[in-house]
Formats: structure tokens, sequence, C-alpha cells
């Protein structure tokens, strides 16, 4: 067994581990609105089980779980853009076949605790090195929507007025389906298969609802987020309970919060 | 800005273009040119490939044959009307600064761009999805005038529009054409506009087009070919032949 996958929940404080959900939180909140504005909400579920038959290769040939999760991540990513490319399918139609048979090797060759571990996640402690190259990360994901914000918008409303200005809108797709990816695989470790996508989708979602801007979203998005990422870990140490469940479960009150507000329209 | 006589070739030249879907043809063998400076509206049935050759002109669909802008030639395109989610929280400012942002165009060209097509301040502030169907189409046409454009390709620019904001998109197109010398390419099922402000008109309908002077081209028998039923139009006293 691959010692660095935790089968067990953090019961103590690690400044490591607390660092690294802020850096999730922060590229999760902001990749997580376009994700929203796109319509990806399903497909952020569906993907983030690709992750699965990767960790357990991982954990069979005895390497980084993570790495195997972030490789298989990556494959499927490609895999879906390519076959949405060379067919006339439907984005979720592709993400669906991919996923259910990405679910399906990796419930093979993954078994006991690990499995577990692998779909509910927990964080286990975090070597220096591990959340230095997570943050590290979560600063390219940021950096990329930051940079990308104005690009992503074009092609949100229209790819054809995106194409006029000389933007690459293919190559865009793929690069924020990437992003996408590596923003899922942030938040594996801590959240696992079943419950990292909602860490993109649920605060971006509160934020769709309570803001009037741009700017507005991608604020309330990353504050939701990271406030959901961080009070979540702390009531699993003061609970004594899995981290991956608690986030989302903070994260779900703010969204029903935000359902308070009367819709302006 | 130059003349086509000054350049000696036009702004834009197509040549034996073909476009389709699942190996059926929407346009097959068109051929036309455009004048710098002119005004092309390309009119027809439902159906007939407008918006696909509108794209093709734009390169955001493959096609066969040649399409070839004036080197240099900066596009600005309004699509025909977009679906666009009522609780999308981007503003019409978010929208333009992103534009603005991407082609390297300053505040002082969304300011004029607003100007242009009669859109305030105020209104750009909402989100795009709570804009009227008239204020969201005027929005894609000023994001179309920033950067200044040499180009603009409208597809139904004015569907959704109450009849003086037509008006003003209308008269705003013809300005930019005869004083900053833009060419113009754009779809319109009104054919009273096309008669008023078109130089040339290009007409497509399966297995039939056309291209010539509105005064060739809109004629009741092309018209009632073109369309398969009688058309009317009304046209100015001022401006008939």
């Amino acid at each position: 067994m691959a010692p660095q996958w935790p089968t067990t929940f953090t019961m103590t404080f690690d400044p490591n581990a607390i660092a690294l959900s802020i850096g999730a939180g922060a590229a999760a909140g902001l990749v997580g609105c376009f994700a929203v504005m796109r319509r990806m909400t399903l497909a952020a579920d569906a993907i983030s089980h690709i992750a699965l038959p990767g960790i357990g290769l991982a954990i069979l040939l005895r390497v980084h779980p993570i790495l195997g999760g972030v490789a298989a991540l990556l494959v499927g990513t490609l895999l879906v853009w390519g076959i949405e490319n060379r067919t006339r399918l439907a984005t979720e139609t592709i993400i669906g076949v991919v996923f259910s048979t990405a679910l399906a090797v990796g419930s093979l060759i993954t078994s006991g605790d690990e499995l577990i571990a692998a779909l509910f996640g927990g964080v286990g402690h975090l070597t220096s090195l591990e959340a230095t190259l997570g943050l590290v990360l979560s600063l390219g994901v940021v950096g990329f929507v930051v940079w990308q914000r104005h690009r992503l918008v074009l092609a949100l409303v229209s790819p054809e007025i995106a194409h006029t200005t000389g933007i690459n809108v293919r190559r865009l797709n793929l690069f924020f389906l990437l992003v996408f990816a590596l923003t899922i695989a942030l938040g594996l470790r801590y959240l696992g298969v079943l419950l990292v996508g909602s860490l993109v989708i649920i605060p971006a979602a509160t934020a769709k609802r309570l803001a009037q801007s741009l700017r507005g979203m991608l604020v309330i998005s990353v504050a939701a987020s990271i406030a959901s990422t961080t009070l979540g870990t702390w009531l699993s140490l003061a609970l004594h309970q899995a981290p991956g469940s608690m986030v989302v479960i903070v994260a779900a009150g703010f969204f029903l919060l935000s359902l308070l507000r009367r819709s302006s329209n | 800005m130059r003349s086509y006589a000054e350049t000696g070739c036009p702004a834009l030249e197509v040549v034996n273009l073909s476009v389709g879907f699942d190996r059926i043809n929407i346009l097959e063998g068109l051929s036309f040119e455009v004048a710098h400076g002119s005004a092309l509206a390309i009119i027809g049935p439902n159906g007939a490939g407008k918006s696909v050759l509108a794209k093709a002109l734009i390169g955001a669909l493959p096609y066969a044959g040649t399409i070839q802008w004036e080197a240099n030639t900066k596009i600005g395109y309004v699509p025909q009307k977009l679906d666009v989610e009522r609780d999308l929280p981007i503003t019409g400012s978010d929208f333009l600064r992103a534009k603005a942002a991407v082609v390297r165009a300053s505040q002082a060209d969304i300011t004029n761009a607003l100007r242009l097509v009669g859109l305030k301040i105020e209104s750009v502030g909402k989100p795009i999805g709570a804009l009227s169907g008239g204020q969201f189409q005027r929005l894609l046409v000023a994001a179309a005038l920033i950067g200044h454009p040499s180009a603009l390709l409208l597809d139904e620019p004015t569907a959704g529009v109450d009849e003086p904001g037509q008006d003003t998109l209308n008269e705003t197109t013809e300005r930019l054409r005869k004083e900053h010398g833009l060419t113009i390419l754009f779809i319109s099922h009104d054919l009273s506009v096309v008669y008023q402000h078109a130089t040339n008109v290009l007409c497509l309908s399966r297995g039939h087009t056309c291209f010539g002077a509105p005064k060739s081209i809109l004629t009741p028998e092309l018209l009632a070919e073109l369309y398969g039923a009688p058309v009317a139009y009304h046209v100015h006293n001022d401006l008939r032949p």
C-alpha cells in the first residue's frame, strides 16, 4: 500500500493542510464561476470520477496516489476534448461515457480502505513538499483565470465574437478544461472523488445567485469557497468528522442562505 | 481609408465557396466581391444559409473555396440574436471591457461606441440577461465597433429592436460607412432597409443565387422566385428610381 494516501481522517491541526485548503478554495471559487456560467455543473462532478482509476493504478504501482489521479484527470480531459472535436456528440454525453468507464475501471483496481479514502478524501499529514506543490498549482489556476477572464467572458457570450477578436476558442476551451481538471486534482485528497466536484460548483452557484457583475461573482465565489474549506476543516477537527463531508455541508449551507435573497428577476 | 480603386483589390473576395454539414452542402460554388466602403446586403428565405455564410466569412466554420479579406482587415461581428441566461451575472460593461481588453482598446473607445449606438452608460451597468432585446442588440453592435474595425458583419442586427432603435442602428452603420469608409455586410429580412442602405445585394436561396445593385435585384419577379411567393416592401418616394 502506498503510505501517502490517508485511510483515516486528520484529527490534529495541520498548518500545511489549512494553507492548501485556502489555495484550493481560491482556485475552485474562480474556476467554478466560469464552469457554472458555461453550464458545466454536471461535468464537474463527472470529471472528478475520472481520477479514480489513476489513484487505483498509482496505489498498485506504489507511487503517490495524487500523481495517478492528476494523470488520469489530464488524460481523461484530453480524451473528452478530442472526442468532442471529432464527433458531433454533446460534451455531457462524452463525459458521461468516459466517467462511467473510469469509475468501472477504478472500482476494479482499487479496493477496501483505499477505495473509501479515494471516494471521500481525508487529509492525513501533508508534507511541506506536497503543500508547496499544491499551493503552486493553486496559484497557477488562479493566475490563469485572472489573466484569461476577458477571453473567457467573450467566448462565453459568443464564441463567434471571440473568434473575430483573434481568440482561438478551441484552444481556450482545452486550456479551461485542463485548468478545471487541475482544480479537481487540488481538492482530490481533501474531499475525495465523490465530493470534490461540489467545491467547484456550490460556492460558484451561491455567487451566481448573489452577484450582479462578473467581479462580484468572482469575489463572492472565492470568499464562499475559502470560508467553506477553512470552516469545514475546523468543524471536522472539532466534531471528529471527515473534512470532505464538513466542507461540502458548510458550502451547501451558504448556498441555502443565498436562497433567502429574493431573485431580482 | 483607401478606396477599391486606389488599392486595386476588393475588401473581400469570395471564390467558389462551399459550406456544408454532414455531407450536405448549405452553400455551393458561391462567388462575389465586396468593394471598400460599400454595403453588401445578404438576403434570402430562412434556411438559405445566410448565417452560415456569415460564420464562414469570419472563419468560424470550415469551408471549401476561397475567402480573401484584404490584408489587416479587422472585422466587427454582430451575431444573430443570442440566447443569454437571464441571471448571468455579466453586465454590459463587463462584456464591453472584455472586448476592449482583448483588442487593446481604451475606455474612450467604449464610450464612443456607446454614443454611436445611442446606448446610455447606466444601461450597460445591468446584467446582460436583464437588458431588453433592443438594448442587447445595441450592446452587440457597440462591442463590434470597439477596436476600430475596417469591416462590419452584422447578422440581423435590428432583430427585436423597436422602430426608432432600428433607425438609429441603420443610420449609425450608414454614417460609419460614409464617414469612416467601413465596409459593411449585413443580413436582413427588411427589404426596405436593403433598398435604402445597400450598395449591392447578394441573394441566397437553395439552388439559386444572385448578386447586383438593389435596383436590379429587388424586382417583384426575382423576389417571388427567391422567396417562393410575392414579396412586398416599402420604398421611400425619394429613393424610387
